[in-house]
């Protein structure tokens, strides 16, 4: 990203359950104006917003995505399917999701997914720059570990994508929620940062997590 | 006065494998008979409520709670009766009515449930039901479960099944019978959904700080307000063990608590179970677990801290061994519930505004 580009400062959430809710108020702290959604209208999510994520705003999904340009996707994963294929075209996604069977169902097709499921989700939303990200801690751990830039115990995160500003973007909204921002590299790369990888719930300095990142992509290398 | 005149103290059980003394597993008949002798002992040691959980797993024997409680009710004289939780998305309604007014007229007046969507989901596909109808099903079939309750006879109809016309179900149950919470692990709509019902809250907290509940407690108390529902209970389920000593229960708890998350890192990707974060749960998580002292104050303090009307204890987690599982029940009942009371009732132990920590109470507690 140039630095001729605005930074962008408005974010779009989809999903107003824990995890979604708790993006949300990270992102008002860190300097967001914030737009939320459930699924339904935005006076079912109201109450919820006013009183979990003071600050943001409640509105329709399509109303979100009309609102910013980078949205943060933080719904069940055996539901992004119900969203249409070209709801977010041209816009970042963020995906927070994470496959757990025990919520999702046994789901072979997540549960091989041999690129990882963010590339699932990009094979949906074709007109997306899908970006692997915030899905590496639990909501509780997240909110918990968020710490000023430069603080000494500060943690990571990382983000995968396709499209090297789009990443950049995300690269920047994590730093504003309160993490060091970590270049993971291309969307298949977010399969290091699933569930049952060394790198989810774990909470790893940046340089930590660049070196176990860089040891997972060598891995199938040294497979063969 | 106490703010807490007439708190419940429970007991939770998913009705776990244990192992013996020895370290074999029991297998599941023998856990569901010792489950009931836990039930005895709890109603004799003066203990509020025994609940029973529903899973299909093969490590948990609660897949029929109805079955286990009543033949606890015939052996028990006082001891409330419930299930924490059923999962009502998975169940018909019409037969956890029958089941549990018949419960309710066997034990005199003692049962009560605990309706939620279930955490886990392994019931969807072994009743046939869809996961993408979550929400539903559960909005669905408690809606009809509060009408078989309060609004006798039925005329409903509904998407799952077949609907009813000027239905009435027997047993009937007397008003006020048969008390419905809701249980919810932490998910906002769920909350919501509760207090647009009317019904009292129960929350799952099994892991972390329960302060962490707070601003989902100050969302139930808007949402009830929003709905024109008068204010509600709240309660908490969270584990815990009672010994002597606070070494003995977690030498005691241990090696059955990493059993548990040694398998969940297997199966789901968590982090591997270490006795560094075992014991943070102790110290400022959701264990209640140690000496008689050390939980009654962790339990007066939460009870403070969030408001409650009840604490269910989930007891002595996992394969812990039955004698120890008794033991626990025994401390719980004779020492641990009164000294709660206790220090409920006595206005020194109440925090100063601004430290709420466990450790203030603590130190409070141990200076009496």
């Amino acid at each position: 990203m140039s630095s001729s580009e605005p930074i962008e400062r408005r974010l779009g959430i989809v999903g107003a359950g824990k995890a979604g809710t708790a993006i949300a108020r990270a992102a008002v702290a860190g300097g967001y104006d914030v737009a939320i959604s459930g699924s339904g209208p935005a006076e079912r999510i109201e109450l919820i917003v006013e009183v979990l994520a003071p600050g943001a705003r409640a509105l329709s999904t399509d109303a979100v995505v009309r609102y910013a340009g980078i949205i943060v996707l933080a719904i069940p994963l055996h539901r992004f399917r119900e969203l249409r294929r070209d709801l977010f075209a041209g816009k970042i996604l963020v995906d927070a999701m994470n496959y757990w069977d025990e919520i999702d169902g046994v789901d072979e097709q997540f549960e091989t997914a041999p690129a990882g499921t963010s590339a699932l989700v990009q094979e949906w939303f074709t007109s997306a720059k899908v970006v692997k990200s915030l899905n590496q801690l639990g909501y509780f751990k997240f909110e918990k570990s968020r710490r000023p830039h430069g603080a000494s115990d500060r943690i990571a995160m990382a983000a995968a994508g396709n499209d090297p500003a789009a990443v950049a973007v995300v690269l920047q909204l994590i730093d504003s929620l309160g993490f060091d921002a970590v270049d993971a590299g291309n969307l298949e790369a977010g399969l290091a940062l699933q569930p049952g990888g060394p790198i989810f719930g774990a909470g790893h300095s940046a340089k930590e997590l660049s070196n176990l990142l860089s040891r997972e992509a060598a891995a199938p290398l040294l497979a063969k | 006065m106490s703010r807490f005149p007439d708190i419940e103290f429970g007991l939770d059980s998913f009705v776990p494998i244990s192992v013996d003394e020895s370290g074999r597993e029991l297998t599941g008949d023998v856990v569901i008979r010792n489950t009931v002798e836990e039930a005895v002992l709890a109603d004799a040691v003066g203990i509020d409520s025994f609940n029973i959980a529903e899973h299909y797993r093969r490590d948990m024997m609660d897949s029929a709670a109805s079955i286990i409680l009543a033949t606890i009710a015939g052996r028990t004289k006082s001891i409330r009766l419930g299930t924490a939780v059923t999962v009502l998305s998975t169940q018909d309604p019409v037969r956890v009515y029958t089941e549990f007014a018949t419960l309710d007229a066997v034990s005199n007046g003692r049962a009560q449930l605990i309706a939620g969507r279930g955490s886990l989901i392994e019931s969807f596909p072994l009743f046939g039901y869809d996961l993408n109808d979550y929400e539903d099903l559960f909005e669905e079939k408690l809606d009809l479960l509060t009408r078989l309750l309060r609004d006798q006879p039925v005329t409903w109809s509904g998407k799952f099944r077949s609907p009813l016309t000027n239905q009435y179900l027997s047993p009937p149950l007397p008003n006020g019978h048969l008390p419905v919470w809701v249980g919810v692990g932490g998910s906002p709509q769920s909350v919501v959904r509760a207090a647009r019902y009317g019904l009292p809250l129960m929350l799952a907290v099994i892991g972390g700080p329960p302060i962490r509940f707070l601003p989902l407690i100050e969302l139930y108390k808007r949402a009830l307000e929003k709905y024109g529902k008068p204010l509600q209970p709240i309660g908490m389920h969270s584990h815990g063990l009672v010994a002597r000593t606070d070494q003995e229960a977690a030498d005691i708890q241990w090696p059955h608590w990493a059993h548990i998350f040694e398998r969940a890192a297997a199966e789901r990707g968590w982090a591997r179970p270490t006795r560094d974060r075992f014991q943070a749960e102790v110290d400022e998580g959701s264990l209640y677990l140690g000496s008689v002292e050390t939980v009654a104050t962790k339990i007066a303090w939460v009870i403070r801290l969030l408001g409650l009307s009840r604490f269910d204890l989930a007891y002595a987690t996992g394969r812990v061994p039955h004698e120890q599982k008794m033991a626990t029940i025994e401390l719980y009942g004779r020492e641990v519930i009164p000294r709660v009371r206790e220090l409920l009732s006595d206005p020194a132990e109440e925090p100063a505004q601004d430290d709420q920590s466990l450790a203030s109470a603590s130190a409070r507690s141990s200076s009496v």
